[in-house]
């Protein structure tokens, strides 16, 4: 199998309503990220698109409109997508575009543009849900994760201040991101404190809706080593997808992250992950899914992630794990499928020791990203090494 | 190419201007049934699932979250590609290609039927700040391509028609031509315009059908029991998605696939080297740009050769004998995939009476429709 | 990295008061989606003011909403089993705002509830009603409330919601 490294990362700053167009955020992205490798347009065989769903832009086949803002003109063009799972899964789709051997260098573009959905980009999501069994009760997205995160805490026993913590790390880690729409010092008392949206889903549980787009650059081993001297290397990847029939399924568990992460982990060569992984991105929409994740990637017992967040296990300071250092989603904003990317691009750089003040203090070798989507059955893991 | 790659198995539902017997995921659950049972596999050995499919065409947001379970899919590598069946099939190659799976399905379907305002939906495809608000009905981007066409190439309007002669026509030898028809030039030349030049019977009525194609590593193929058809070469390109700035009369997308598919199959003289074409023909003067973009003819030829007969299903380079999209329905992104079914078939020899004798390389080529700039290219072969 | 990150936030209130220029569109997607038979089935059984399943008998397995293959072992499924309209509440939510972010004082109740003769964990989403909502439990036992059998259309909304037995 052809060895690919991660050799340019960029994203666009995450913003509410941003002033750029959909196309202009992709081009942003990409031309940070070409910069940063060094690189232009033209050492690109081939771009991935990820971006979902097409109801945010208003846009129908909304990848071919973003084509040229993300420099796919006269280049072999795909669009991927697998939900809010889309973020993590278009570099894997870029992986194998490079592994294949059919191309050498790859540029991976993720962008959601989600303000021009009126008069909420919630929207979007209500025609996610069954069209004939589910829909006609008006479902909101808010629904599921809050039947999902009260399936979780009632099978555990949890409490609201240990799923609170989550917000307060991730908002704070976030205050030291460039792109970050929504750092912020608060307590648990504070997040405890803001409104109920869905019980048990609280106001500052929910990462915000966002504009913003990211990318990365791909390269065969060969062109890597020629370009820098610090490639980060997609060591495993791996995906799954549970069945549509979520209301026949236990919501407590999110079996198809662990099947995707033990492929990755597999490909990767990681038998033990608590000990191998240095720095963890999973998935962080709602505060309690980043506990859910940390457990569903392998990183915590089940239900067991809650007490090792508090006992300071996954900080971004001293944490064994340092989890989200980036501020995750709920921290540095959510544009879907960039949000996803976003986690890509957090590791490329701690791997490399260029977080800045996010840096964290382990010597990160091997770090694992994970996304997740659709009706609470997508996983999406990458695992990156140095 | 490192790994070979083959067409393992193929199953499909018949293409039919309406389904509604069926839902959707029933329809392509039959299609799989086939699929596997044609390839003597079961779903639990496949490693891979891709699905081609965009959401406004299916009326769901975040369409694939209902893909795995007619798939046999459930707790399975699954991912969607918002492209035509042909992409789908491109990257299958490539996961095969990496050496991580052996195994890979590719699904696409059509319920276009169910899609009760077709052209409000192509419309939203368009640039939504420079081109929407002219609220025009966008088979008028294909007439604007039309005339450039013709006004390049000197193509004639007959020449356009013969083709949706020729095409429906095929599609009578063809259980899944959903829009067959024996019809004469005048009949087609006497249809209402859509946008001049483009004319009513021209432009590719809209079908529904499943498809479901398996794709193997050459280890895994030889393992299997039927005779595997080689994939000996992909390709795919996009040009530029605005209006403003495309060659109106070539189609460079087609032209960029070709190049690259070409170079992977190590074909020099395309309508030498293969025999039998697939190609897309949305609207019918579409069919001969792409035949010249793909270098089947020079430039301009396209028409004279349709015209003579030489694509006809018995002519020296038989295009579009499945019927194409004109004689068994647009399918949205599951065309390919019909495409690719023909190809398979006829390779194989169980083609039925449209089988074009010794057919051993044929090409299959797709586009996305109005107002894109993006098409696929696969090349088939048997030994 | 660079901290220079592209990206121009807009005010909400400009936006709103029109300083920004932008266009608007309303889409006019429109589908009839064919239920095929499975659905078909099931929403006929609505109507009837009943509940239908499908079984798979390799899997052991009653489900519902029905389908015509079992996505566990892949082959048809088997016979159509009529379940009872009661369950049990496998997860709930109040939730106090609408998908465009207004407030509602009385919350709406989703809930995943699991039917009597389906398997295990098998359930359907709808709402609870009838209830205060300060005292939904998971576990829950809970009762269809039908539409009058006139106004039934066929639909999952010919069940007002359920509530506790």
């Amino acid at each position: 199998m052809r060895k690919v490294a991660v050799i340019g990362a960029g994203l666009t700053k995450f913003v509410r309503r941003a002033k750029e167009t959909a196309k202009e955020l992709c081009w942003a992205a990409s031309k940070a990220a070409l910069d940063s490798a060094g690189l232009t347009l033209k050492d690109i065989d081939c771009v991935v698109h990820g971006t979902a769903p097409d109801a945010f832009d208003g846009v129908h086949m909304k990848a071919e409109y973003l084509s040229d803002g993300s420099g796919a003109w006269k280049k072999p063009y795909f669009r991927n997508y697998v939900g809010g799972g889309t973020g993590v899964y278009a570099p894997i789709h870029g992986w194998y575009h490079v592994a294949s051997g059919m191309f050498d260098t790859c540029l991976v573009v993720c962008e959601e543009k989600m303000s021009s959905c009126q008069p909420h980009p919630q929207g979007a999501f209500l025609t996610i849900f069954d069209h004939t069994t589910e829909r006609p009760l008006g479902p909101n997205l808010l629904w599921i994760f809050a039947l999902e995160m009260n399936r979780y805490m009632a099978k555990h026993g949890l409490t609201l201040e240990e799923i609170a913590q989550v917000s307060v790390k991730n908002k704070r880690n976030a205050k030291d991101h460039p792109s970050a729409q929504l750092g912020a010092d608060l307590t648990v008392d504070d997040v405890l404190k803001s409104e109920v949206l869905a019980w048990p889903v609280h106001r500052l549980m929910v990462s915000p809706t966002s504009d913003g787009a990211g990318a990365v650059i791909l390269a065969s081993e060969q062109v890597a080593k020629r370009l820098t001297d610090k490639p980060v290397w997609i060591e495993g990847v791996g995906w799954c997808l549970d069945s549509a029939y979520w209301t026949n399924r236990d919501l407590y568990y999110p079996k198809y992250v662990e099947y995707a992460a033990r492929m990755a982990y597999q490909m990767a060569g990681i038998k033990d992950p608590r000990r191998e992984i240095h720095v963890a991105e999973p998935y962080d929409p709602f505060a309690y899914k980043e506990l859910h994740h940390l457990e569903g990637l392998l990183l915590a017992d089940k239900g067991q992630a809650p007490k090792l967040m508090s006992e300071g296990f996954f900080d971004r300071e001293n944490g064994q794990i340092p989890s989200c250092p980036s501020g995750g989603l709920l921290g540095v904003g959510n544009p879907i499928a960039a949000a996803g990317l976003m986690k890509i691009c957090e590791l490329f750089w701690q791997l490399r020791g260029e977080a800045g003040k996010r840096q964290v203090k382990n010597n990160p070798r091997k770090g694992v990203a994970q996304a997740w989507g659709d009706l609470m059955q997508v996983g999406t893991v990458v695992v990156m090494g140095r | 190419m490192t790994r070979r790659v083959a067409v393992v198995g193929i199953g499909s539902t018949p293409a039919r201007t309406v389904t509604p017997e069926l839902s959707y995921r029933e329809l392509t659950y039959d299609a799989a049934v086939r699929a596997y049972c044609d390839a003597g596999v079961e779903p639990r050995d496949v490693q891979s699932f891709v699905c081609c499919e965009e959401d406004l065409n299916e009326g769901i947001s975040i369409s694939d979250e209902y893909t795995p379970d007619q798939l046999g899919a459930v707790l399975k590598p699954v991912h969607t590609v918002g492209g035509d069946g042909l992409h789908g099939i491109a990257d299958a190659v490539m996961e095969i290609m990496t050496g991580l799976v052996d195994l890979v399905v590719v699904e696409s379907h059509s319920k276009a039927s169910n899609i009760l305002t077709p052209h409000h939906i192509v419309s939203y495809a368009m640039d939504p700040v420079w081109n929407r608000p002219f609220k025009a009905n966008p088979h008028f981007v294909a007439g604007l391509e039309m005339n450039r066409f013709l006004h390049e190439t000197g193509t004639t309007a007959a020449q356009c028609a013969q083709v949706v002669v020729k095409n429906k026509r095929n599609a009578l030898r063809n259980p899944a031509g959903a829009h067959a028809a024996d019809l004469t030039l005048e009949d087609v030349e006497r249809s209402l315009p859509v946008s001049e030049p483009l004319r009513e019977l021209e432009v590719a009525p809209a079908s529904d059908a499943a498809y479901v194609v398996v794709l193997a590593s050459e280890e895994r193929a030889k393992s299997l029991k039927g005779r595997p058809v080689w994939v000996k070469g992909v390709g795919w390109c996009s040009d530029t998605p605005t209006l403003e700035s495309r060659d109106w009369a070539r189609a460079e997308y087609a032209e960029g696939a070709a190049e690259r598919a070409y170079r992977m199959a190590g074909i020099r003289n395309p309508s030498e080297e293969m025999d039998v074409f697939e190609v897309d023909d949305t609207y019918a003067y579409k069919e001969l740009q792409h035949l010249e973009a793909l270098k089947v003819f020079g430039r301009g030829e396209a028409g004279r050769a349709t015209e003579r007969g030489i694509t006809s299903a018995t002519g020296d380079v038989p295009v579009n004998v499945s019927g194409g999209a004109l004689g068994a329905g647009h399918q949205l992104d599951a065309t390919g995939l019909f495409r690719v079914v023909e190809l398979v078939l006829q390779l194989r020899g169980q083609a039925g009476e449209r089988q074009v004798r010794g057919a051993r390389t044929g090409l299959a080529m797709s586009w996305r429709g109005v107002p894109t700039t993006s098409g696929a290219i696969v090349i088939l072969g048997c030994e | 990295m660079s901290d220079d990150f592209r990206g121009t936030p807009l005010d909400a209130e400009d936006f709103e008061k029109g300083k920004v220029l932008f266009t608007r569109d309303e889409p006019k997607a429109e589908y009839a989606w064919d239920t095929g038979v499975a659905i078909g089935r099931y929403l006929q059984e609505l109507k009837n003011g009943r509940l239908i399943a499908r079984n798979c008998v390799k899997c052991r397995r009653v489900m519902i909403p029905p389908r015509m293959h079992c996505e566990w072992c892949w082959r048809p499924t088997d016979d159509w089993v009529y379940v009872q309209d009661r369950g049990l509440v496998n997860t709930f939510s109040l939730c106090y705002i609408t998908w465009d972010m207004q407030r509602l004082k009385t919350p709406e109740i989703p809930a995943v509830i699991e039917i009597e003769g389906a398997s295990p964990g098998h359930g359907i989403m709808h709402k609870l009603g009838g209830v205060d909502p300060k005292k939904v439990k998971v576990g829950m036992k809970v009762k269809a409330v039908w539409k009058p059998a006139e106004e039934r259309v066929g639909s999952i909304l010919d069940i007002l919601h359920w509530a506790p037995t």
